[in-house]
């Protein structure tokens, strides 16, 4: 049997059901990361004194992981709109270079991690280090789990374009959706950690 | 051809976005090498960083033309998002805990 409003919209929302799945789960994820900056505010507030992010971390860094994502959010919504256009060719260069993109994400905070754990700077260490290895260790987990998603639909994932195209640009939509709010988080996460 | 058409004017929106995200990005990083007082600092770079993620959420999110429902869903949740936020505070200035 078929799953019903895979590819047409329901009458009732104008939306078909995997849009209305990702934006609940998204309105999820940030409650997730909500309670978690919470968490910040009140330690921050709370502490006696707080150092600045650039003391410990390494802003340049994480300016380049700031321009990685960006970019890896561009590659996406390129992906999408490729196969908006029936190209398919190009949809898996974008969704390839999205990927990458993020492999480079990881690959730089592996680093910045390393150096952090190689100078004893760990998450016992102080406040500070504990909620930043809570909130960029759950994004890390985060930009895998969309990385899983995107090589899926890049690789075993893409015959579905040859059967039913419309049910697989949903489907790409969709992940870009996630992978967005990967890049969204982030965008807060980079000047409230390791700026301010 | 209509569709066609419609893509390649939303492609150049997003190449128009992420050079703004860039400029953004590159604007709270040198604000930051200011040093300026902790309030002002994080105002401005809230403030950087909420347009940076308006036209994330706007564009590449395409929440500019979605529809009604997400709208409603969204603003639920950034209700509940921004009365956790200020819990905290709540609890920081209550006059009966720091008494």
């Amino acid at each position: 049997m078929e799953i019903p409003f895979t590819v047409a919209e329901r009458p009732d929302t104008g939306l078909n059901n995997g849009k209305i799945g990702i934006w609940l789960f998204l309105a999820s994820e940030v409650m997730l990361f909500g309670a978690l900056f919470a968490s910040y505010l009140m330690l921050r507030i709370g502490a006696t004194v707080w150092p600045r992010g650039d003391s410990i971390l390494n802003v340049p860094l994480a300016t380049v992981n700031t321009i990685v994502l960006i970019s890896s959010s561009v590659t996406m919504v390129m992906a999408w709109a490729s196969l908006k256009r029936n190209d398919f060719g190009k949809f898996r260069l974008f969704q390839g270079l999205t990927i990458l993109a993020g492999l480079c994400f990881l690959g730089i905070k592996y680093v910045e991690y390393s150096a952090k754990f190689h100078h004893g700077l760990l998450p016992s260490k102080n406040t500070f280090l504990a909620i930043y290895f809570t909130l960029t260790g759950l994004h890390g987990l985060h930009v895998i789990g969309g990385m899983v998603v995107n090589g899926y639909l890049w690789g075993p994932g893409a015959k579905l374009w040859k059967t039913d195209p419309e049910h697989f640009t949903n489907r790409v939509e969709n992940s870009g959706l996630f992978w967005h709010f990967v890049d969204l988080v982030w965008i807060f996460l980079f000047p409230v950690l390791y700026l301010l | 051809m209509g569709d066609h058409a419609d893509i390649d004017r939303q492609v150049r929106t997003y190449i128009l976005v992420f050079v703004s995200l860039m400029a953004l990005t590159i604007i709270t990083v040198t604000i930051s090498r200011f040093h300026l007082p902790v309030p002002a600092a994080v105002t401005v770079a809230l403030i950087v960083a909420c347009i940076k993620g308006g036209l994330v959420a706007s564009y590449f999110m395409h929440l500019i033309s979605e529809r009604k429902l997400i709208y409603w869903v969204l603003g639920f949740t950034v209700a509940c998002f921004f009365a956790v936020l200020l819990l905290p505070l709540w609890t920081h200035f209550d006059p009966i805990l720091n008494h």
